[in-house]
C-alpha cells in the first residue's frame, strides 16, 4: 500500500496545480487519472483551442497550458498513476483507503477529487446487442492489432482515430470505413491517404451510414448498416471497431457517500471539503454558491484545499503561511537558490 | 421571454419561458429539465445537450458553426435533425420551439 499525505484524483489543470500547492507547503502527494496522459479536458477535449482567461497568460491552448503546469511541477518528484480509475474509497481509522481498478492501493488522510465531470470513457454503440460482442469482436480501442491480420474489419467514426486505424489496418486487413455523414474531421493528410486506399480497393467507404444490427453467434458474422435514406446494406465482417470519442461519466464517485448535486459534489468554501472529513472536491466537479466553472477557480480551490490537507497530514505541526518570493524553506523545496 | 417546449424521450413535455439571449441548453438546465446535461457548460466541447429539432423549425435556427457537426459525431444516436442545444440562442423567432431529446446523453 502506498502511503501519502494527499491523493489527487484527476490530472487536469486543477489537479496539477494542487499538486504544486501541496509540494510547496511540504506535503507529498500522488495523482491518479483514468486517461493515459495528464491534462484532463484541456488535453482531451480542446488541445488546440486557445484559452483566453488564464490570469497573466493572454492566450494559450489546452496543450500549452498542460505543458506549462507540468513544467511547474518539475522541481518536485510526483508519482502519476495514469490509465487507472479510482474505484473504491474506504475509511480506515483516521485515513482513507483508496483502491484503483488496476488493484493499486493508497493510504492517505486526504483525498482531493479534481475529477472534472467524471472520468473519460469511450462512447459505445447505442445498439444493445453490441454488448455481448464487446472486447471479443467489437472494440473501442486497440491493444493488439495482430488479431486483425487477414480479417475483415469494419471501422465506425469520422475522426482521427477512425481514419488512422483505417489506414493502418488496411495494410493487412480488408477495411470498411463507415461514417454517419460525408465529411470527416481528421487530418487532411490521413484523409487523402484514405481516399488513395479507397481507389486501390484497400478500403471501402460508406458515408451517411450508421450501424443498424449486428449478427452472429459468439463470433460476429455480419452487420447491417443503414443509410440516411433508410437503405440497408449487409456487410460480412469479422471485427467491428467504434471510434466515437470519449464521454465523461461520474462513475464510482457517485458511490462514496458524498453529497451530490446533479453531477457535482457539494463543498464548503473554506477548505473545499465535502460532507466527509478529509475528502475535498475542487475544479469543475465541486459545487457551492456562486461556483464558476473556470480553470482559475480550480486553482484557487486547490490552493485552499492543500492548506486544509496540512492539518490532517501533520496534526502536530502548525502551518505557517509563506510567500514563494521570500521563504527559504519553499526555495529549498523548489531547488532554487535563496538570496 | 420565449416559450420553449422540451420533450423527453418518454414523451413527457415541459413548456417553459426562457429569457431571450440564453441558449436552449441553459433554459433546460436552469429549469431543471431532465434529459439535457450540458456538461461542458455550453462550449461545444461535449455532446450532452443533444436534441432533435423538427424539420419545420430546422431552417429557422442559427446555422451550425464549424465544430458542432464534429461534436454531434460523438453524440448518442445522432440524426439528420440533430443539434447541440447550447448553440441555439433563444429569441422571439423561436417562440414555441419544440426540441425532442434523445434516449440519453451519454
Amino acid at each position: 500500500m502506498i502511503k501519502t499525505d494527499a491523493l489527487i484524483i484527476g490530472a487536469g489543470p486543477t489537479g496539477l496545480f494542487t499538486a504544486h500547492q501541496l509540494k510547496i507547503i511540504g506535503l507529498n502527494c500522488e495523482i491518479v487519472d483514468n486517461l493515459d496522459k495528464a491534462g484532463g479536458q484541456c488535453i482531451e477535449l480542446y488541445p488546440d483551442k486557445p484559452i483566453y482567461d488564464i490570469p497573466a497568460i493572454p492566450e494559450c491552448t489546452g496543450e500549452e497550458l498542460t505543458k506549462n503546469l507540468l513544467d511547474q511541477l518539475k522541481p518536485f518528484n510526483i508519482s502519476f498513476h495514469l490509465g487507472e480509475r479510482v474505484d473504491e474509497l474506504k475509511k480506515n481509522e483516521s485515513n482513507w483507503e483508496v483502491k484503483t481498478n488496476k488493484g493499486k492501493a493508497f493510504l492517505t488522510p486526504n483525498v482531493i477529487i479534481a475529477g472534472g465531470v467524471g472520468s473519460f470513457e469511450p462512447r459505445k454503440f447505442s445498439l444493445k446487442e453490441c454488448e455481448k460482442f464487446e472486447d471479443k469482436t467489437i472494440f473501442y480501442s486497440i491493444k493488439n492489432k495482430k488479431i486483425f491480420e487477414g480479417k475483415t474489419v469494419s471501422i465506425f467514426g469520422g475522426g482521427d482515430s477512425a481514419l488512422d486505424w483505417a489506414v493502418e489496418l488496411a495494410k493487412n486487413s480488408k477495411v470498411n470505413l463507415i461514417h454517419r455523414r460525408d465529411e470527416f474531421r481528421g487530418a487532411q493528410a490521413t484523409l487523402d491517404k484514405v481516399h488513395e486506399l479507397k481507389k486501390s480497393g484497400k478500403i471501402e467507404l460508406f458515408t451517411k451510414y450508421q450501424l443498424k444490427t449486428v449478427k452472429g453467434n459468439g463470433n460476429l458474422e455480419s452487420i447491417d448498416i443503414e443509410h440516411e435514406n433508410k437503405e440497408i446494406k449487409k456487410l460480412e465482417t469479422d471485427y467491428v471497431l467504434g471510434f466515437f470519442g470519449l464521454i465523461m461519466k461520474l462513475g464510482p464517485i457517485a458511490n462514496w457517500g458524498l453529497n451530490l448535486n446533479k453531477k457535482t459534489v457539494d463543498v464548503d468554501t473554506e477548505k473545499f471539503e465535502t460532507n466527509q472529513k478529509g475528502i475535498y472536491a475542487i475544479g469543475d466537479i465541486c459545487n457551492y454558491p456562486g461556483k464558476l466553472k473556470l480553470i482559475l477557480s480550480g486553482f484557487h480551490e486547490g490552493a485552499l484545499a492543500a492548506r486544509a490537507c496540512f492539518k490532517l497530514a501533520r496534526p502536530n505541526e502548525k502551518y505557517r503561511f509563506e510567500f514563494t518570493t521570500s521563504s527559504k524553506k519553499i526555495k529549498e523545496r523548489l531547488g532554487v537558490k535563496g538570496d | 421571454m420565449t416559450k420553449i417546449i422540451y420533450v423527453e424521450h418518454n414523451g413527457n413535455s415541459h413548456t417553459v419561458d426562457v429569457e431571450n439571449g440564453l441558449s436552449v441548453m441553459e433554459g433546460a438546465v436552469q429549469n431543471n429539465i431532465p434529459g439535457i446535461d450540458g456538461d461542458c457548460g455550453g462550449g461545444m466541447s461535449c455532446a450532452t445537450c443533444h436534441v432533435y429539432v423538427k424539420e419545420e423549425w430546422f431552417d429557422k435556427l442559427e446555422k451550425k458553426l464549424d465544430g458542432e457537426e464534429d461534436m454531434l459525431d460523438q453524440a448518442y444516436e445522432p440524426k439528420k435533425n440533430s443539434r447541440l442545444s447550447c448553440q441555439l440562442t433563444v429569441s422571439d423567432e423561436l417562440e414555441g420551439l419544440i426540441v425532442n431529446m434523445p434516449e440519453k446523453q451519454v
